[in-house]
């Protein structure tokens, strides 16, 4: 009973790159506008989902082949080791800090240490995500 | 974060790169990547034997969590560093050994080596921490890493049980322990042994001083395998033979030996510690060299040699806590057996070490550890021999080995309870010399046993799997050096006396004024030697017609032991708590929905009726605007549609409608990061319920029924008007002033961030999101393993293992 949905499919290779582009921009602008690690994973997830939707799980995952699983993995390491870092400059288990920085083209750049933590954040929500969602899709 | 932090840090570093290593140098064995750590571990705790010698300590503070008094507080005295050596130097050894032992092609080296670092680590932050609470964390770190470690072949199931069974009864020893040392915070407010040391006087007058005592017991005494719970010790002999040599006999369940002495000076002017801990110590010390006797497994004879070993020198510690009780202690006077037990702990790592190693290489050689197969191999394997009665005789206390010395001073100790002036001893103490002469005897029996029975007598090759022959050098050298350590400190004792000195002054109370180690082999014809000349003699006799007496054993009812205790009070606490567990898990999750929102409106009903805050002010409320009304009227018909619809289909969507219109309400009041999660979740989670729709049933007959219909409806209500009363009542009685503004200051100021949700999520509040992604994470394995599992049980994939 598999159709083949043309317009659908065509659309979506389109649609996925921009949500995807889209949910990077949110993770980043987290610090000062809305978005974040949460909501920008859970937005790549959508993005995977509407590929899982259009196209069938085999073709997805010859075409991104992650072990979501072990994403969520790396993402929860990130977490961990971006606070056993403040550990070494003699702080308090997961202390940020922050700083200016000049950047070759972008300028002079908010950077902080919260960065690498929302990013274990958005491994581990795309990962999760993912990972429920196939599983449960995949058991027929 | 200073170096000593590093280095209790290091074999956790390394464990995270072993499985890489594993991975990428195939051809050598991962076992050399992990050997050099402990090996520089060792000489770098060597160096700080010139400081404790000096009677200074080292210590080194890491910030934790300072507002809970949690720190990562290094204490390094003669006592711990003591510790560190025998962790780091034997560990050393026994990973060379392990080399040899595990061979790279058959087995699963990358995980046994990060197991083995786990325990390592963990171990050393057991003996070098000065906070309670770090100490315990690593505590229950080596109980689980031992679990780990006895279950490597975890295809068999006795391995499997053995595990099991160590790490229940350790762990209930370990949170026994936690809440000894809650008690003690109450008692002194502080969490680190040496303020908690200079509060004696408070503990000892305070009214938990008891409990707390005995919580503490109960974690050394479980970890140390004292009577009766020495029972998951010879199960954990499972373990490859490394294994049992590292942390079945020098380290892990020196633990507990380790906890008592660092705890004596709290808790030792107590009569109730000395009764305890020698009497325990005692008991363990006969009832496991008598069970030794009778054991045909030579790893068997080990444990339950290694259980009597740890009872002697728990009752040393015992009687030498009697040192607390007077308030001048002069030279040498009740100090003689704590030495003891500092002495005989070296003496034990050493020669327990090097017989689990000899016994290993035993089983290797011939794949059994049988004494009534094996036989005869004095001449096939003769330096193993050599060693073996190196080791033995030292257990056995014979001399001239450093077994003798500690042996000789363990029956001074022993006789020394006699001259204590208090608490009953004039009449009472005459146990502890005849309970002690006794035991001797039957140690010396299993000595004599474990060498005499494997390498002289019959040999049988047709009983062993492989024909034997000596061991490979690499496997020899572990136990050459440790038997060579056996030899030297018997000849010259004396060189342990700056490891010893200083480890005394931190167990003994702080009135004794000086402490000298005085070891010597020719102490006159003494009351002592005449005992070790008795224990030769009767033991001999007995090891000669064991065969007669040996009936005796069969005597026990095998119904009484306390292992069957423990599988029936295994049995049972399943049967009780499945029966206990069915109760409220009907496996309906509409049957729970109806707990908990059953049980939220009685609680939140009954704490808003009680307090009074049904006070609805009306005067400071929100025009409601246009939009708003509109929004809301959506959401009341979408959700009355999913009352009404019979497709599932349709209720989700109508679901959708309600989570979408919710979103626009942030928009409208100025959340926008709220609406855009709100979004996203309600898109993905419409895109699982559509897929999880394909499992669900269709919807039942059960529903239909009046009864079912009306519940539902009081429930519904109930929820929506306590909601809505939370929400009024909260706007209508400010209580305190709103922290939003702090956070509005806050978050740029210091964390240099305008999204002040995203700031109090990544920042300020970390600890939750870090402990939520973790919590995400194991749901996520936890689905993956149900939905995975099962559907390998339905295709009859791996049967049993998922049950």
């Amino acid at each position: 009973m598999k159709v083949n949905d043309l317009i659908l499919q065509t659309t979506t290779t389109l649609l996925t790159f921009i949500i995807l582009i889209f949910s990077v921009y949110l993770f980043f602008a987290g610090h000062y506008t809305p978005g974040g690690g949460f909501i920008g994973g859970l937005m790549t997830a959508a993005a995977l989902v509407l590929l899982l939707l259009a196209f069938d799980k085999k073709t997805v995952q010859k075409a991104l082949p992650f072990n979501y699983l072990s994403i969520a993995a790396v993402g929860l390491m990130i977490s961990i080791i971006t606070g056993v870092i403040a550990l070494f400059f003699d702080v308090p288990f997961l202390t940020h800090t922050f700083g200016y920085v000049e950047l070759p083209l972008l300028g002079e750049t908010a950077l902080t240490s919260t960065l690498p933590f929302d990013l274990g954040v958005y491994l581990v929500v795309v990962g999760i995500a993912m990972t429920i969602i196939q599983t449960i899709g995949e058991s027929e | 974060m200073s170096l000593i932090h590093l280095v209790i840090l290091s074999p956790f570093l390394l464990a995270i790169l072993v499985p890489f290593a594993h991975k990428y140098f195939k051809s050598i064995h991962t076992g050399w990547f992990v050997f050099v750590l402990p090996l520089f571990l060792f000489i770098y705790f060597l160096q700080f034997l010139s400081t404790t010698m000096n009677g200074e300590t080292y210590t080194s503070t890491m910030k934790w969590i300072p507002s809970i008094g949690i720190d990562f507080a290094v204490y390094l005295d003669g006592l711990g560093l003591l510790f560190a050596l025998l962790i780091t130097g034997i560990g050393a050894l026994v990973v060379l050994y392990s080399i040899y032992y595990l061979s790279k092609e058959k087995e699963a080296l990358n995980t046994f080596y990060v197991y083995l670092l786990m325990f390592m680590g963990a171990m050393l932050g057991v003996v070098l921490s000065d906070n309670l609470l770090v100490m315990y964390s690593f505590w229950e770190l080596t109980s689980i890493s031992s679990f780990l470690l006895i279950s490597y072949w975890y295809h068999r199931e006795k391995s499997r049980y053995g595990a099991q069974k160590s790490m229940l009864i350790t762990v209930f020893g370990g949170l026994a322990m936690l809440a000894g040392i809650i008690l003690l915070y109450l008692m002194t407010g502080s969490f680190s042994i040496r303020e908690n040391i200079a509060n004696v006087d408070v503990i000892t007058s305070h009214e938990l001083f008891v409990p707390a005592l005995l919580l503490f017991l109960l974690g050394a005494f479980t970890k140390s395998a004292q009577f009766p719970f020495h029972i998951w010790l010879p199960d954990a002999m499972e373990a490859p033979t490394p294994v049992s040599a590292y942390l079945h006999s020098a380290t892990m369940v020196k633990a507990g030996i380790y906890l008592v002495a660092r705890m004596s000076p709290v808790f030792a002017g107590a009569p109730e510690w000395f009764w305890l801990v020698s009497g325990f110590g005692i008991v363990t010390l006969f009832w496991g060299s008598f069970s030794a006797v009778k054991q045909t497994d030579l790893k068997a004879i080990l444990a339950f040699s290694t259980v009597s070993q740890l009872g002697l020198i728990m009752s040393l510690l015992g009687i030498g806590s009697a040192a607390a009780h007077y308030d001048y202690i002069g030279e040498n006077a009740y100090t003689i057996a704590t030495l003891a037990a500092v002495f005989h702990l070296i003496n034990h790592a050493t020669f327990k070490g090097s017989l689990f190693m000899v016994v290993g290489i035993v089983d290797h050689e011939t794949g059994t550890r049988d004494i009534r197969k094996l036989g005869g191999l004095m001449n096939l394997m003769p330096i193993t021999f050599t060693l073996a009665i190196i080791g033995a005789f030292s257990m056995a206390g014979l001399p001239p080995f450093n077994g003798f010395l500690s042996k000789e001073m363990f029956f001074t100790g022993m006789l020394q309870a006699l001259e204590i002036g208090a608490w009953n001893m004039e009449t009472l103490g005459m146990i502890f010399p005849v309970l002690a002469w006794v035991a001797s005897v039957f140690t010396f029996i299993y000595s004599m046993i474990l060498v005499f029975k494997t390498f002289t007598g019959k040999y049988q090759p047709e009983k062993m799997d492989k024909k034997p022959h000596e061991a490979p050098i690499g496997m020899l050298i572990p136990p050459i050096i440790l038997a060579s350590l056996v030899v030297i400190f018997g000849f010259f004792p004396m060189l342990l006396k700056g490891v010893i000195e200083p480890a005394l002054y931190s167990i003994l109370p702080s009135n004794v004024l000086s402490v000298e180690v005085k070891i010597y082999h020719w102490h006159g014809f003494n009351t002592e030697l005449f005992m070790t000349i008795g224990v030769i003699l009767v033991g001999v006799l007995l090891y000669l017609t064991v065969a007669k007496w040996g009936k005796i054993y069969d005597w026990f009812p095998q119904r009484l032991t306390l292992n069957k205790l423990y599988d029936g009070g295994l049995v049972a606490l399943d049967r009780g708590s499945s029966a206990f567990t069915r109760l409220p898990m009907t496996g309906f999750i509409r049957d729970y929905l109806v707990m908990i929102f059953g049980f939220m409106i009685i609680l939140l009903g009954a704490l808003l009726f009680f307090t009074d805050a049904f006070n609805v002010n009306l005067t400071n409320v929100a025009p409601v605007g246009i939009y708003e009304v509109i929004l809301a009227v959506v959401m009341v018909i979408s959700a009355v549609t999913i009352l009404f619809v019979k497709s599932r289909l349709a209720a989700i969507i109508a679901l959708g409608a309600v989570g979408y219109s919710m979103s626009l309400f942030f928009v409208l009041f100025r959340a926008p990061d709220l609406a855009l999660t709100q979004l996203v979740i309600e898109t993905v989670s419409v895109a699982l319920f559509l897929l999880c729709f394909y499992h669900l049933p269709e919807l039942s007959k059960k529903m239909d029924k009046l009864r079912f219909k009306v519940t539902n409806f009081i429930i519904s209500l109930g929820v929506g008007l306590i909601v809505i009363f939370i929400g009024l009542s909260v706007n209508s009685s400010k209580l305190f002033e709103s922290i939003s503004s702090y956070f509005e200051a806050a978050s740029y100021k210091e964390a240099g961030g305008k999204n002040m949700v995203n700031v109090i999520l990544v920042d300020f509040r970390g600890f939750d999101t870090l402990f939520e992604i973790a919590v995400l994470t194991i749901a996520a394995f936890g689905i993956y393993a149900m939905i995975k599992l099962r559907l390998a049980d339905k295709k009859g994939g791996v049967k049993g293992e998922s049950k």
